[in-house]
């Protein structure tokens, strides 16, 4: 019994560490490979979950409609949420490249947050598109009622790692591709790329929507694990902040160190769950405030003493060159 | 009624100025993004916080309110402490933070990761210590409001909000012209090797600027907070407002972010004639990206923004 609890817990941890190892994977194309600065990751984690959540459920119905109102609901199955989520989350991406991928580094951060700030105020204020914030409820899950309940985590887990594993497997190709190498050409020095004649702006583009698009899944896959969302819960703090501090623990630049921060800061993260539960009664409520000081001491350390994070970037170009 | 939320505009412009102008000198110098700086401002009210409802009641600091204002001598007094407290916070960050990260020549992205990091720390630490509630300088103290014009209310501690941020301009402007420090860090901005090059010691420029940044930040702060309410994620708020004032304004510019932050308080003040006050930090976005996409350089022809 004892040692079954702790399966289902390590389960549990597993699928949040994926789905977040999914944000990084996103966040290291338009940060680790093209150096673009995109601090407001929650603004497409929280527009992939809602996307997917309106196409996913169906319009209620009867009582129901008294008490939820959504924009639309489609009850279309799982992969069209995650397809749908991508293509939204591709476009206001674009949208919001526009302005700013012409314009220093940092405008596109300030824009970002501000995106991220924006669609968590219009979801929290605009009860009609998805019931305000109340959020949704009860949102399917792929092949619910055909996998017994009682190993549904092991099942989604197995969902969530073979898309984590589409992603990391597909960005590992694009990468070692020409296309890959002109976004680190970019990330290196913007002025040589555009010198030997690539549309640095065009590249930008690409890699921004690319990334976002991956982000987007990431939070359709958050969405049909919890089956219930709210505008809440997509702060900068748990959607924005804590991925860059895994994507900077891991190694940005690289792959698999993405996916290891995510595991790792997540084992952290809820360890020090752990830590905070010794607090005398009087603290509980501030713990996860401590827990929060925890993750921003620990990401001034990385980038003082280990900017390259634990794997750091491979600096292997091509696989014919494996000598040099 | 316009007109009176274009008055109150003024009101909440002076406080996103006043953070404005710490974050484009912060920009100008240093050159990095300062996501920090909306936390100073947290800080510094929460400093006022500490010093007018615990500390000051206890060294006998009498609470009654001055003539028509919700605040006493508790206030008069705590104002200059928690500027040079936040000034003391700003010095710190970048001692432990943001120094090593230059000498070790770290990109201006990497700082601004690490301001982001500094924002969460700060943020924490305020939120560990007061909790995260709504709080009041001066609890149920109530003032009447005078009656202007045009039917125009305004409150004498918003008279008085408008008087300070003036006057700290003010003197900020005669620190830059006419002081040998504000001359070196207005060249240090221009170009910091010319000025390492003429005699500048451009470190102790970097405390300054800190240090201006810092008190500026707090005084908007504890002005906010004898405004309307205070709570740790203000801070986090007004992170939009200020950006966007800086780059309306031109970043590196004082007088520009001075323009800019009026702007943008004048026009998220308006646009609560329409939209419900929570979109305010939305507004400021949407006033920024107009800005990007008109004239990225700003009004004033700041820091060139493209490649």
């Amino acid at each position: 019994m004892e040692l079954e609890g702790l399966l289902a817990y390590l389960v549990s941890l597993a699928i949040m560490a994926s789905i977040y190892a999914v944000f990084c994977l996103g966040l290291n194309i338009q940060w680790g490979y093209t150096g673009l600065f995109n601090i407001g990751i929650a603004g497409f984690f929280c527009l992939g979950a809602y996307t997917s959540a309106l196409i996913t459920t169906s319009m209620p119905r009867g009582i129901y409609a008294h008490y939820v109102r959504q924009l639309f609901g489609l009850g279309l199955p799982f992969p069209f949420g995650l397809i749908g989520a991508a293509l939204i989350c591709g476009l206001v991406a674009f949208l919001i490249g526009i302005p700013t991928l012409r314009l220093r580094e940092d405008y596109l951060a300030i824009a970002t947050i501000g995106i991220a700030e924006t669609f968590r105020l219009v979801f929290n204020n605009e009860g009609w598109l998805a019931n305000g914030p109340r959020g949704l409820m009860g949102l399917p899950q792929p092949l619910q009622g055909v996998v017994p309940p009682e190993y549904y985590n092991y099942f989604y887990l197995a969902v969530v790692f073979c898309v984590m594993w589409a992603v990391y497997v597909a960005i590992e190709r694009a990468i070692r591709s020409p296309w890959g190498r002109v976004l680190k050409a970019i990330r290196e020095d913007e002025i040589s790329a555009a010198m030997s004649g690539k549309d640095v702006f065009l590249f930008k583009m690409q890699s921004l929507v690319l990334g976002s698009m991956i982000m987007g899944i990431g939070g359709a896959l958050y969405a049909h694990y919890t089956r219930a969302i709210s505008p809440d819960v997509f702060t900068p703090l748990y959607g924005t902040f804590i991925i860059w501090v895994m994507l900077m623990a891991g190694g940005s630049g690289n792959n698999r160190g993405a996916i290891l921060g995510a595991f790792l800061i997540w084992g952290i993260w809820t360890g020090t769950k752990f830590l905070t539960d010794l607090l005398p009664y009087t603290m509980k409520a501030r713990a996860p405030y401590i827990r929060f000081l925890i993750v921003g001491i620990l990401l001034e350390f990385i980038l003082l003493y280990r900017p390259q994070g634990i794997l750091g970037e491979e600096k292997r170009v091509s696989r014919f060159l494996d000598e040099g | 009624m316009m007109l009176e939320l274009f008055v109150y505009g003024i009101v909440l412009g002076s406080i996103i100025a006043l953070g404005a102008i710490g974050l484009t000198l912060v920009y100008g110098i240093l050159r990095f993004a300062n996501f920090a700086h909306g936390d100073l401002m947290t800080a510094g009210a929460y400093v006022g916080l500490f010093l007018v409802s615990s500390l000051f009641p206890l060294i006998g600091i009498p609470r009654e309110p001055l003539g028509p204002f919700s605040f006493g001598w508790r206030m008069v007094a705590a104002f200059p402490v928690a500027m040079a407290a936040v000034s003391g916070i700003a010095i710190l960050l970048d001692r432990l933070i943001y120094r090593r990260l230059r000498q070790k020549g770290s990109s201006a992205v990497i700082l601004a990761i690490s301001a982001l990091g500094a924002s969460l720390i700060v943020r924490m630490v305020v939120l560990i210590l007061w909790g995260g509630d709504y709080r009041s300088f001066f609890p149920g103290v109530l003032r009447p409001a005078m009656e202007l014009p045009f039917g125009v209310k305004i409150r004498p501690d918003q008279v008085l909000i408008i008087g300070v941020a003036a006057l700290l301009m003010v003197s900020l402007y005669l620190f830059l012209h006419y002081t040998k420090t504000g001359k070196a860090m207005r060249a240090t901005a221009d170009n910091m090797e010319l000025a390492r090059i003429s005699g500048i010691r451009t470190e102790r420029i970097v405390l300054w600027t800190w240090a201006i940044g810092g008190a500026l930040a707090a005084a908007g702060g504890v002005l906010y907070g004898i405004d309307v309410q205070i709570h740790p994620g203000m801070g986090w708020n007004f992170l939009l407002p200020l950006f966007a004032a800086a780059i309306l304004g031109g970043i590196g510019k004082v007088h520009g972010a001075l323009i800019g932050g009026l702007v943008i308080g004048v026009l998220q003040q308006l646009s609560t004639a329409w939209l419900l006050p929570t979109y305010k930090p939305a507004v400021a976005f949407i006033g920024m990206i107009i800005i990007l996409l008109v004239r990225p350089q700003g009004i004033f022809g700041g820091e060139t923004g493209g490649t």
